[in-house]
Parts: C-alpha cells; sequence; structure tokens
C-alpha cells in the first residue's frame, strides 16, 4: 500500500457554511504531519470525516486502499486508527488506570467479557508503562476527576495510544498542558509512534510543536488546504501567514 | 360509513385535548431540553381544579355561560401556581445534570403530586356534566354530537394558532425562540435565560391544565389520569418531533384517530393500545430522533 | 464514585453478612423472618436496576420481568403439573431472560426518557396481557403458588417460613456473587464507561449498543429470579406485577439504598419491606408522596442513598483504626 490514508474531493457543509471543501490529499506511512489553520478552518471537521463521527456529502476517504467513507467510529477503530480530542473525551467517573484497562481490554476484543475480571497484573503492568511517557504513572489509582486539565489531555492521548493505531489523529494534542511538559511529551511520545511506524496526523495551534515535529503540513483555511509542503516551506508562505496566522 | 365518521370525529375531539397536553410538553423541551415525566399530573390537575371551579360556581346560582370561565380559570390558576413552583424549586436545582438525574426528579414529583391531588381531592370520581349538557347536541352524518365537543376542537385549535402566533409575535416568544435555538448566546445577549426558563415552564403546565379541565366533563375525574396522559402525549410528541408545535398538531391526529379506531374496531385490546401506540411509534420512528439532543460535543 | 475501596478492602463484609443472614431467623420472630425472605428476594430486582443506573439508565418496566419469572413459574406449577423449586427457578429465570434477549433487541437502541418510557410502556402491555388472557393466567384473581419441593423434599408445614428463607438466600448467593463479578469484569466497566462517555466507548472499537444490550439481558434475568423467589414466598401472583408502579418502587429502593454497591440494594430493600408494612397501615394516602419526596431527598442531598451512611462509617472506622496503628 503506497498510502495510509486518501481523501478524495472530501466536501462537508452545516447549514449553509462549507466546513470542508473538495479536500484531496494522500498520507504516506510513516508519515508525522501537521495539521495548522486558524478557527473554523475545517482542522477538526476533516478529523471527525476521516474517523467516522460525520458523513461527507462528498467525496471518499480510503485507509490502507480501503474505502472507509461514512463508516462509523467503531469500525474505523477497529480497522487501527484512534484518534484524541480537541476537549478531552475520558471516562470520568473512574481511575486514570482503569481508563486505560478499558481501551486496552478493547484493544483486545474482550470488551463485553462478563466475568472475568479487567484489571489482570498483565494489564495493569502494561497499563502503567503505557502512561508513562504522559507521566501519568504516580496518578494511575488517583480518579480522572483529581487530574488538572493537562493531565486530562494527556490520558486522552494515551488512550489513543493504547489502542495501538497504525494511523494516529490527534486534535489540538498540546493545549492545555503546561510549556514545561509540553516538548517532553512530545519527544517522548513521537519517538515511541516513530518506533512503533505508526501515521500520525496533528492538529495544532503551537507552531513551535509543528515545527519540531511535523515533517509536513497541511495549512488549512476556509475548508480547503492552502498550502502542503514542509514546515518551513509552509510556515514561511506568506498567503498561509496571513490566512492562520493572521499576518499581513 | 357511520363508522368512519365516528371514528374520525371521536378522533378529532381527542386529538384536541392530546395537542394541549402535547404541546405544552413539547414547549417545555424545546426551550429546557426537560421532559418532565410529571407533566400529565398537570393535566389531572387542571381537571381536578376545573371541576372544582364549576361546582363551586354552579352553587353560587350565577348565570350558566359564565361557568365555562370557571372551567378556565381553574385550568389557568392551576398552572400558573403549580408551574413556577415546581420550576424554581425542583427543576432549578437540577439542570444540567445528566438525564438520569432529571428522569427520577420528575418521577418523584409525579409521585408526590399523585398523592397532593388524592389529598385535595380524594379518590372518588367527580362528574360535572353541565357544562357538556348545557349547549345541547348537533347531528351529524346521523350522529348525535355535542355542541360542547365541537367547542373544545374550536378551543383547542385557537389555542394552537394563539400559541404559534404568540411565539412568533411577542418578545417573549422571540426570546423563547433564541434561548432554544442557543442558550449560551441568548445568556450573552442579555436575555434572562432563568425567567424565560420559567415562563416556559409555566405556559406548559397552563396548556396542559386547560386540556384536562377541557375534557372533565366528557370524563370522571378521578385518579390515574396523569399516567394515561403523559404516555400519550409523549408519543405524540415522539411522532411530531421533540420541540415542535405543528409536530404536536399532526401528532396528536394521528394518535387520537388511531385510538378511536381501536377503541371501535378492536376493543378487546382497548387498554394496551394507548401503550401499544407509542411502543409502534418507538418501532417505526426514524432513528434521526436522536440528532435532536445530541449535541456535537467534539 | 470511588468505587475500589468496596471491592478490594470488602472481604469481611460478605463474611459477616453471611452469618449474619444466616443466623438471622434462629433469632428473630417469623414475621420478620418473612419480611426479610421477601427483601432478600426483590433485592435482586433491585440489582437488575441499580445495574442500569449505573448504565446511566432507568426503567420503569422492569416488573414486566418480575412477572415473567413468576409466571412462567406459576403457569408451569398450575398447568405442567411441575412442583420442583430448582428446575422451576432455572425454567422461570430462562424465560425472564429470554423475553429480556427479544425486547433487548429494540429497546437497547435507546436512552433517557426514551428507554425509560419504552420500558414502561411494554410493561404496561404485558400488564394488559395478563389481564385479559384470564383462562391462562388467572386474570385479576392471579395465580396460587402452592408449596414446590425442594430438591425432590416437600417442606414440611411448621419448617415452610424457614426453609423458603434459606431458599431464597442460597438461590440468591449465586446472583449476588455473579454480579459482583460483573462489575469487577470489562463489560462491568464498560457499562460505567458508556454512562460516562457513549462517544469514547464508540471511538475504542466498543459497541455501545451491545453493552447495553448484554446489561438489559442480564438485569431481565434478575428480575426473573426476584419474581420468582417472591412468588413462592408470597404463595400468589397477580398481574400486578407488571404494573407501573411495581415497577416505580423498584426504582426507588435502588435509589434509596445506594445503586452504587452490591450491599446497597440489599439494605435498602430490607428497609422499604419494613417501611412500606408500617406506611400502608399509617398512610395509605401518602404513600407515593413519602416515595416521592424521599427520592427527591436522597437524589438532591445524599445520591449516594443509604448506603452513604455505612461507607461514611466504613472510612471512619478505617481512619481511626489507622491512627490507633500509628500511635499505638
Amino acid at each position: 500500500m503506497a498510502t495510509v490514508l486518501e481523501t478524495h474531493g472530501l466536501t462537508k457543509s452545516f447549514g449553509g457554511v462549507l466546513a470542508v471543501d473538495d479536500v484531496s490529499v494522500a498520507i504516506a506511512p510513516g508519515e508525522i504531519v501537521g495539521i495548522v489553520g486558524a478557527n473554523g478552518a475545517g482542522k477538526t471537521t476533516f478529523v471527525n470525516l476521516v474517523t467516522g463521527y460525520l458523513k461527507p456529502d462528498r467525496g471518499r476517504i480510503l485507509y490502507l486502499g480501503r474505502d472507509i467513507t461514512a463508516h462509523p467510529p467503531r469500525e474505523v477503530t477497529g480497522l487501527g486508527v484512534a484518534r484524541s480530542f480537541q476537549i478531552p473525551q475520558i471516562y470520568a467517573s473512574l481511575t486514570v488506570l482503569e481508563n486505560v484497562l478499558i481501551a486496552l481490554v478493547a484493544r483486545e476484543g474482550q470488551s463485553l467479557r462478563a466475568w472475568a475480571p479487567l484489571s489482570t497484573r498483565v494489564r495493569e503492568a502494561e497499563g502503567l508503562t503505557l502512561l508513562e511517557p504522559f507521566g501519568l504513572t504516580e496518578h494511575a489509582a488517583r480518579p480522572v476527576s483529581e487530574l488538572p486539565q493537562g493531565g486530562l489531555k494527556l490520558l486522552d492521548i494515551a488512550l489513543a495510544s493504547a489502542l495501538m493505531p497504525r494511523l494516529l489523529l490527534l486534535d489540538e494534542p498540546t493545549s492545555g498542558v503546561s510549556s514545561a511538559e509540553k516538548f517532553g511529551v512530545m519527544d517522548t511520545l513521537v519517538s515511541i509512534l516513530q518506533a512503533r511506524g505508526v501515521t500520525v496526523i496533528f492538529v495544532e495551534h503551537d507552531m513551535d510543536v509543528v515545527t519540531n515535529y511535523a515533517g509536513r503540513v497541511l495549512a488549512f483555511s476556509e475548508g480547503k488546504i492552502l498550502a502542503d509542503g514542509a514546515p518551513g516551506v509552509v510556515l514561511a508562505d506568506p498567503a498561509v501567514r496571513k490566512a492562520v496566522l493572521g499576518w499581513a | 360509513m357511520t363508522v368512519a365518521v365516528v371514528i374520525l370525529l371521536d378522533g378529532v375531539l381527542y386529538a384536541a385535548v392530546l395537542f394541549l397536553v402535547a404541546a405544552g410538553l413539547t414547549l417545555v423541551y424545546g426551550v429546557m431540553r426537560i421532559l418532565n415525566i410529571a407533566h400529565g399530573s398537570f393535566y389531572a390537575l387542571g381537571a381536578y381544579a376545573g371541576t372544582s371551579l364549576v361546582l363551586v360556581y354552579l352553587k353560587t346560582g350565577g348565570p350558566a355561560p359564565l361557568m365555562y370561565l370557571a372551567l378556565l380559570a381553574g385550568a389557568v390558576v392551576a398552572g400558573a401556581i403549580a408551574g413556577p413552583l415546581v420550576e424554581r424549586l425542583l427543576l432549578r436545582p437540577i439542570y444540567g445534570r445528566e438525564e438520569v438525574v432529571q428522569l427520577l426528579v420528575t418521577y418523584s414529583l409525579f409521585l408526590i403530586l399523585e398523592d397532593v391531588m388524592k389529598l385535595l381531592w380524594g379518590v372518588d370520581p367527580y362528574y360535572v356534566a353541565k357544562p357538556y349538557a348545557f349547549l345541547g347536541t348537533v347531528t351529524i352524518a346521523g350522529i348525535r354530537y355535542a355542541w360542547y365537543q365541537l367547542l373544545l376542537i374550536a378551543v383547542a385549535l385557537a389555542t394552537g394558532v394563539l400559541v404559534s402566533l404568540a411565539i412568533r409575535g411577542t418578545r417573549l416568544g422571540r426570546m423563547i425562540v433564541a434561548v432554544t435555538a442557543d442558550r449560551e448566546i441568548s445568556a450573552t445577549l442579555g436575555i434572562n435565560v432563568g425567567r424565560v426558563y420559567t415562563l416556559a415552564f409555566t405556559a406548559g403546565a397552563i396548556l396542559a391544565a386547560l386540556g384536562g379541565a377541557l375534557v372533565a366533563p366528557l370524563i370522571s375525574v378521578a385518579p390515574g389520569m396523569s399516567v394515561e396522559a403523559i404516555v400519550l402525549a409523549f408519543a405524540v410528541v415522539v411522532i411530531g418531533g421533540l420541540g415542535s408545535l405543528e409536530g404536536a398538531a399532526l401528532g396528536a391526529l394521528i394518535v387520537g384517530i388511531t385510538r378511536a379506531a381501536a377503541v371501535q374496531l378492536f376493543p378487546e385490546i382497548e387498554l394496551a393500545t394507548v401503550y401499544l401506540i407509542m411502543v409502534a411509534v418507538l418501532l417505526f420512528r426514524p432513528r434521526g430522533l436522536f440528532g435532536e439532543w445530541e449535541t456535537r460535543r467534539i | 464514585m470511588g468505587d475500589p475501596e468496596n471491592m478490594r478492602g470488602g472481604k469481611a463484609l460478605p463474611l459477616v453478612a453471611a452469618a449474619v443472614f444466616g443466623a438471622a431467623p434462629l433469632v428473630l420472630p417469623g414475621w420478620v423472618t418473612f419480611l426479610l425472605t421477601l427483601a432478600v428476594a426483590k433485592s435482586v430486582m433491585v440489582l437488575a436496576i441499580a445495574l442500569l443506573l449505573r448504565g446511566g439508565l432507568v426503567s420503569f418496566g422492569h416488573g414486566m420481568f418480575f412477572a415473567a419469572g413468576a409466571y412462567t413459574v406459576g403457569m408451569a406449577m398450575k398447568w405442567g403439573g411441575m412442583r420442583e423449586a430448582v428446575v422451576l427457578t432455572f425454567l422461570g429465570v430462562l424465560a425472564a431472560a429470554a423475553a429480556a434477549a427479544l425486547l433487548g433487541l429494540l429497546i437497547a437502541r435507546y436512552r433517557g426518557i426514551f428507554f425509560a418510557m419504552l420500558n414502561m410502556a411494554i410493561s404496561m402491555v404485558v400488564y394488559a396481557v395478563l389481564l385479559k388472557l384470564y383462562w391462562v393466567t388467572g386474570g385479576t384473581d392471579g395465580i396460587g403458588i402452592r408449596t414446590p419441593t425442594i430438591l425432590g423434599v416437600m417442606p414440611e408445614r411448621e419448617s415452610l417460613r424457614l426453609v423458603m428463607y434459606y431458599f431464597t438466600l442460597v438461590m440468591t448467593l449465586p446472583a449476588f456473587y455473579a454480579v459482583h463479578r460483573f462489575w469487577t469484569s470489562p463489560l462491568g466497566f464498560a457499562l460505567r464507561a458508556v454512562r460516562d462517555n457513549e462517544v469514547r466507548v464508540e471511538y475504542m472499537g466498543t459497541s455501545v449498543a451491545r453493552v447495553i444490550y448484554a446489561a438489559y439481558v442480564l438485569s431481565g434475568a434478575l428480575g426473573g429470579l426476584a419474581g420468582i423467589l417472591t412468588g413462592f414466598s408470597v404463595g400468589h401472583i397477580v398481574p400486578d406485577l407488571a404494573y407501573w408502579t411495581t415497577s416505580g418502587e423498584f426504582v426507588f429502593v435502588a435509589v434509596l439504598g445506594g445503586p452504587a454497591s452490591i450491599p446497597g440494594p440489599l439494605v435498602g430493600s430490607i428497609a422499604f419491606e419494613f417501611l412500606k408494612s408500617y406506611a400502608y397501615k399509617y398512610a395509605a394516602f401518602t404513600w407515593q408522596m413519602t416515595l416521592g419526596v424521599t427520592m427527591l431527598a436522597i437524589i438532591l442531598f445524599m445520591p449516594g442513598g443509604l448506603w452513604t451512611i455505612y461507607e461514611g462509617l466504613a472510612r471512619q472506622g478505617r481512619q481511626w483504626r489507622l491512627s490507633w496503628k500509628r500511635t499505638g
């Protein structure tokens, strides 16, 4: 398979607003792609479409050459795609570790077992290992409600990562995470993902993060891809600077 | 042929009452996103209050036509008192809490109101046939029909039109529309969302009470009215679409005529038709219904 | 919601409870034993309701599973001539589970008020059927449940109350254990996850509908067991078991006892049975209101129900023990 993800003419509007406008892009395996754009440029809608949360009005989505257009998130996840969210989507009434264990057992396809315990020594060990890069291991037994906002974000990403996907989409992974932690986490996370050969697409507002970790940048503006290329090139493009960063 | 006419007339009559109750339910849902299980209790309250007021009035020996005012007044007073009380005391503390909690709270309210009505009016049924008998009958297609029944339909129709106009034409109505569309933005625009909630809820309660009061002269008012009312109103609202006034009207017609048909043609299952209608509705209603209250969180 | 405490440290509690329940009828008067039997039997239904509550769902129609179990047994005894209690119990539970499996196909697709009202509506249809088919179900008169044999042995008249008590206890123990295993299993966590965040569950590749379906079938089976055991003890079953008020009472007890644990339903059920026997005598007109006000009070001020009191005491006990260890 030459590509991990392809979209062809992907289009979606809400009411009269064209959120994603005829977007065609191809992502190769192992790429680390950053998506930038102003608010409302279509970035999250794009992620929602690709992962099946929204149905496109027009266009196709191919994952590993297979048409996944309009397939629901459950199926897309089963094929090896995972995502994290702008607003962290976690299980608020459970502990940090329990959150991860649920992801692990889901990955094993054992979510519906009703007799054997969720928490086994093997699973717990794997869960704790998974939490390490995010600095959450010491919080493992704490209820999620006690985590600070940044911790919730990191947990959300950990849950996505726990599914061992081949394609990982992160929606604003570092927003809400303190500047001190940001790069440490991204360093560890990206190196782990690269070692596993995971393709990563992440939406970001922090240009430093984009420059440091993305091998390729897609600049979204008003639902279309304005520019597509190396971070240095794209972020220097005056049209991109105007549309995305608001500079004249 | 006669059966068809009977079904039609009975169905429309039934629909008229259902519409009033369902309109209240759907209005409250549209504005506050709460489906009040105790809504049927307002219907029963209206029936009891309207009946009581008429009985009291008739004892005074005043001119008969004014008893209709007493009937209406009973409904309005019942709704106007119960509505704000319930909204302020019970619903305010649970806005934003998850649906399970809201369900349990409105269910608790329903239980409380059941006994409140028993305490106030006892368990024996009330009959007040005078408003019904006073206007006499008319023959339509060979069937005797009471003028009162036609009056009821007319009042329901008029109320529907009035509410629709009020929502479009008055300032309060526009505020209701705004709050229904987007609560946060409405608040930032300076709309007192709390007051809109109270007013909308009270309007809903009055509508239900009105339905109860108007139907009271046709039936015996007794405990147990609330359950049937909420089940039917819920079915109506499910058919018509949550939050839609026109939907409530259409849904009421469908449910009303279906029930009238069942009573005429399959009387053995009359007990269960009410509930079968709801099951059937939920079976065949497209799942697009969920798009209504599943707001995008990501 | 800190459940781990209940699960892990709770080794002593079940043993103590077993001892207490085991010895109870030997020291308590007969009528108390009878009420306890009913309370224990019904607590299994409360478990079922609590199960769904923790999944964020409330059913106002579970009386139909109570009735399904009870009437299967009643009709098997009346028309099928069966007398063996253990066999009948299995049969009834199977029937209730089958009913839940069938209805769940429709119902598990819904949430919130739709779920609640759909359950209610179907249970009222069941009620109507039980009434109408009087030549099979006995109509408003219901069916009398004669004394069954326990493992082939017909209990003596004098010891019947005691026998039914221990029979009920023995039959509910597996249910309690199964629910305990359920809560610590992937499915139990998945159910709580569904309540917290359906979107996330789907994004982990797990089907929310299937989780709810599984929980629904389990809750139906539990409800059926409760109905069967209650039927044996009371000796008589009526269509009212499927009426919405019956279902509503179970919901009340679940909220009363506290849905956040296993012993909660048991405690709530016992409290309720005794409360009911007094309240009906003195305040029949205000029974619904009492339920409503109590439920409101619990929801608004003490969401964990009666169990919160125990949890508070247990926590205090632990803290005292810890400080005692440090100083001692």
